[in-house]
């Protein structure tokens, strides 16, 4: 032994109890009161599912859910091929290749917030967008006035947003494609866009995937993009929610409904990890292939 | 022309990128009789005054002063205390090994948006809300750090430890000399990650505080913004502060992050 035997519990200890606190202790009483009434006041009787029939029944749970599956469902494509297309281009060692790697990355880097109140003023029904719009003819859109739109718009901030991070995975993904494989397909007379299909994508599936599972999970959990760009009210009448906007306006304040957001929570919880389980089956799949 | 092609889609993409961001700045320096709904980069007048316009409006700096005090606190307890858990996991032997790696693992799966509201009562019973502790306490140690921190020092070789082993060296000497140097290149990217996760979060900061004089900047803004919305110099000027010091940060660290990526480039 090169060490007394409380040691590593002593190297532990900070973090351990940390993620015990403050991850698994509230994981668990999620799911416990998820089956109960409990108020912001706190107690909360035991009442079984009531309220998983009551979300059943609940008009506004399946407008989150249905927003955050859209939300989902619309960034997740454009989410795994703009960044790839746009880390072949980034790819190329040419000089001033860092200049450019370091601003596609600044999106990222800046707070959801900060992109969110950009974004909101670029949209406004008198901002630049709809300045652009005027001068080619057209007639100025409620990006942020209208439901649908306000959705959309919320997608095409959380793409921007994602283009750098996912860029990056993609960068270090292609450094590992055999620069044989390209050669030989050169050799075949195959062109760029032939090697692309033939070639590149075959041999970044996996990455594909990876970025399509993490872009999926978070989308379906957005929350800052549709909060900011409507200036917190979740859209006109709500009608732009999602489940974590659901969730946080359930359980938070004195008049808080804790049993009933948990349950909310539960059920937010088991669809992502469906998301991630289906994904990791997919990998799977790929590699036995 | 090949190359000229790529620079031609490269600027294009740079002007999707960091436009937004440009005009905000420009939107920032705007004088109070310039018209912000125009498309013009350039003010014709450009002024700080709406820094300190700003500043009257709410107390911008000490939003700003309170993200930078837990951003800090996030670095230092993410760097130390993920280190120390994963030097324990990858470089010490013990009974509950497994079941300590199986924690910190299990930790990363459940999403944060799930455990909100009952998070927000562990807080409640620790007396905790509305303190800037409660900000910084669920992210102190992040699992996935530790677990990144835990691969960096199984790479480590084990003879140079058996060597400290030999000449005396107890756990804690051989994590501070041996090991925390040679992972300098995972504590930078935790560190920068870090600090940008927490100086960038929004939805747990504005559910547990609500005392004004506490906020981070994030919140803070949104404030401004349900405020102040028709100035929108001062709104771009809050957003600019919000930004920069992330900015410069990150420029300052970029070769350490591009590194791996951009050798296995070279290397392709």
């Amino acid at each position: 032994m090169t060490h007394r035997p409380y040691t590593p519990w002593l190297f532990l200890a900070p973090g351990l109890a940390i993620c015990l606190m403050f991850t698994i202790f509230p994981f668990v009483n999620m799911i416990v009161l998820a089956f109960t009434d409990a108020s912001a006041l706190g107690g909360g009787r035991f009442t079984g599912v009531d309220n998983f029939v009551r979300m059943a029944e609940d008009p506004k749970f399946w407008l989150a859910a249905r927003n955050s599956a859209l939300y989902m469902i619309g960034v997740v494509p454009p989410l795994v091929l703009l960044p790839l297309l746009i880390a072949m281009l980034a790819q190329k060692v040419v000089p001033g290749i860092g200049i450019f790697r370091t601003a596609f990355f600044t999106p990222v880097i800046a707070s959801a917030v900060v992109v969110g109140l950009i974004w909101t003023w670029l949209l406004d029904s008198r901002g630049l967008v709809n300045n652009v719009v005027e001068a080619l003819g057209g007639t100025r859109i409620g990006f942020l006035t209208d439901s649908t739109l306000l959705l959309i718009s919320s997608m095409v901030v959380t793409v921007w947003r994602g283009l750098g991070y996912y860029m990056v995975i993609y960068l270090a993904a292609l450094a590992n494609v055999p620069k044989d494989l390209h050669e030989a397909a050169m050799v075949d007379g195959a062109g760029p866009i032939r090697r692309f299909w033939s070639v590149t994508v075959p041999s970044l599936r996996p990455t594909m995937v990876l970025v399509a599972a993490l872009s999926a999970v978070n989308g379906f959990r957005v929350f800052s993009e549709i909060y900011l760009l409507s200036g917190g009210t979740g859209g006109p009448g709500g009608a732009s929610t999602t489940m974590v906007l659901l969730i946080q306006s359930v359980g938070r304040g004195l008049t808080g409904e804790v049993g009933y957001a948990s349950a909310l929570s539960f059920v937010l919880f088991v669809i992502l990890l469906g998301l991630l389980l289906v994904t990791l089956k997919l990998n799977r799949r790929e590699e036995q292939l | 022309m090949k190359l000229a092609l790529r620079y031609a889609a490269l600027l294009a993409i740079l002007a999707i990128s960091i436009g937004p961001f440009l005009w905000q700045f420009a939107t920032s320096l705007k004088g109070p009789t310039e018209d912000v709904f125009l498309p013009d980069f350039i003010p014709n007048d450009p002024t700080f005054g709406n820094y300190a316009a700003v500043a009257d409006v709410v107390p911008v700096w000490t939003f700003a002063l309170n993200s930078l005090g837990v951003a800090s606190v996030n670095v230092v307890t993410n760097c130390l205390g993920a280190a120390m858990a994963g030097y324990a996991l990858a470089r010490l032997k013990f009974r509950g090994r497994r079941f300590a790696g199986v924690i910190f693992a299990s930790s990363i799966l459940v999403p944060f948006e799930a455990i909100l509201i009952s998070l927000f009562l562990v807080m409640r019973g620790l007396g905790l809300t509305d303190t800037l502790t409660a900000v910084v306490l669920p992210g102190a140690i992040a699992a996935l750090n530790v677990l990144l921190l835990r691969n960096a020092f199984l790479a480590l070789p084990a003879e140079v430890e058996e060597a400290a082993v030999i000449d005396g060296a107890n756990a804690w000497q051989r994590f501070t000399r041996l090991a925390l140097p040679s992972v300098k290149g995972t504590l930078v990217v935790v560190a920068l990650f870090s600090f940008m996760f927490s100086w960038d979060d929004f939805l747990w900061p504005l559910v547990v505080l609500s005392d004004q004089e506490k906020y981070t900047l994030t919140i803070g803004l949104a404030y401004l913004q349900g405020t102040f919305v028709q100035n929108q110099r001062l709104v771009a000027a809050g957003t600019i502060i919000a930004v920069l010091p992330l900015i410069l940060l990150f420029l300052l660290l970029q070769k350490h992050f591009f590194r791996g990526v951009g050798e296995g480039a070279i290397k392709g």
